[in-house]
């Protein structure tokens, strides 16, 4: 069934969701989550786990019934929607992995407003079928938690000197920024990265 | 007399210490989207200030009167979604109709407020923090409000400023007011402390 122009569609779709618009770095969505959650690798990974979930169900849910919608009642839909899936990952949390439902607290339930499934829905999923969908939302969600991974590697690593528990930088030779974890750090970190980012690609055009 | 000072103490904490922008990451887009001009951010955080207390207020009450009392705990968040969504909906309605003028100069901010994760991160935390009196439930979300306009108009003063300023080319736009708004962190962090 699929052509070849479908398979380039798909995969540029994905490629698209990863670098050229990440949702972090290049479209500058979801934000809260991506500040709040980076002060370890861990708790970003699960976040990461739990966006990737609940896009792409969600992604999945919005295309089937897309042509169903009625034009002023669709933001209403998708978030109820939303709400729906992410109350199901929050239960899945809380029963599986109950220390990282704790670390994550509030934020698990804030997915619901995070603006990167609003706008996939409305973007992508409202006005595409399926397979396009499924595919937007792995790789959003996958360029989701790569951002996320990176700003929680910088901070975790500057602010305690270690990863995933495992000593890198030993206190002998490196005193620990605690700013890193702090909220402040969260902001400047991601400040410093934008500009990177920003700095890169304006090379990748020239 | 001591549930007053309680109620001030809890006051003044939301708003300094636990401020839902510096220490919380809540509402973020539109700090980042709204806070070019000063103007703009006033009325922005004077429109979150009012659907945030009405929102805490209320999801304080079905939480407490309907989800807890029947045990449907599981539709806390979808019940939350629905209760901010119809309360930003009659706002607006209830502005376009009686104060078209204040309604015009809202304008895309108010359907905006939906999605702001100012509004469901507070009514969370009033669940999470276990708030069990009303009243101090109505304080701290007027407080969390109050916050929001606090840090949105700072920054919009800034970026006001910073226009003029010569910022490197990358770090332009959104990194250098999040690089700012660290700054802002920090020393809102001086406040920590002050309240146990």
């Amino acid at each position: 069934m699929a052509n070849k122009t479908d398979t380039v569609l798909l995969s540029d779709t994905f490629a698209a969701g990863l670098w050229s618009e990440n949702p972090v770095f290049r479209l500058l969505l979801g934000m809260c989550p991506t500040l709040a959650v980076t002060a370890a690798v861990k708790p970003a990974i699960t976040m990461g786990g739990c966006v990737i979930f609940v896009l792409l169900c969600s992604n999945i849910v919005v295309s089937l019934m897309r042509n169903l919608l009625k034009p002023h009642l669709r933001i209403l839909i998708f978030t109820l929607t939303i709400a729906t899936f992410v109350t199901i990952a929050d239960l899945f949390l809380k029963a599986y992995i109950p220390d990282m439902s704790e670390a994550l607290g509030p934020y698990v339930p804030l997915i619901i407003v995070n603006c990167i499934i609003i706008c996939r829905a409305e973007a992508c999923a409202s006005k595409n079928g399926p397979a396009v969908s499924i595919v937007d939302a792995i790789g959003m969600g996958l360029g989701f938690t790569l951002a996320v991974c990176v700003l929680a590697i910088v901070r975790e690593l500057l602010g305690t000197g270690k990863i995933f528990d495992i000593v890198i930088l030993s206190d002998k030779v490196f005193v620990p920024w605690v700013v890193m974890v702090m909220p402040a750090g969260a902001f400047i970190t991601l400040g410093l990265l934008l500009g990177l980012v920003n700095k890169i690609t304006k090379k990748h055009k020239r | 007399m001591d549930t007053v000072t309680a109620l001030i103490l809890g006051f003044i904490s939301i708003v300094l210490i636990n401020n839902l922008v510096f220490s919380k990451f809540l509402g973020i887009c539109p700090y980042l989207g709204v806070s070019g001009r000063i103007d703009m951010a006033f009325g922005m955080g004077l429109a979150v200030t009012f659907v945030v207390t009405m929102a805490g207020t209320l999801t304080w009450l079905i939480d407490h009167l309907v989800l807890m009392r029947f045990g449907l705990e599981v539709t806390r968040y979808v019940c939350f979604i629905l209760v901010i969504a119809g309360a930003v909906q009659l706002v607006e309605m209830y502005l376009r109709k009686f104060f078209p003028s204040l309604y015009e100069s809202f304008g895309i901010f108010l359907p905006l407020i939906t999605t702001n994760c100012a509004i469901l991160g507070l009514c969370l935390f009033l669940n999470l923090w276990e708030i069990d009196n009303f009243v101090r439930a109505v304080v701290l979300s007027f407080g969390a409000g109050i916050g929001f306009t606090m840090a949105i108009c700072i920054m919009a003063g800034i970026r006001e400023n910073l226009e003029l300023a010569d910022v490197p080319k990358s770090l332009k736009g959104a990194p250098i007011t999040l690089i700012t708004a660290g700054l802002l962190a920090l020393a809102f962090m001086g406040f920590a402390g002050m309240i146990k």
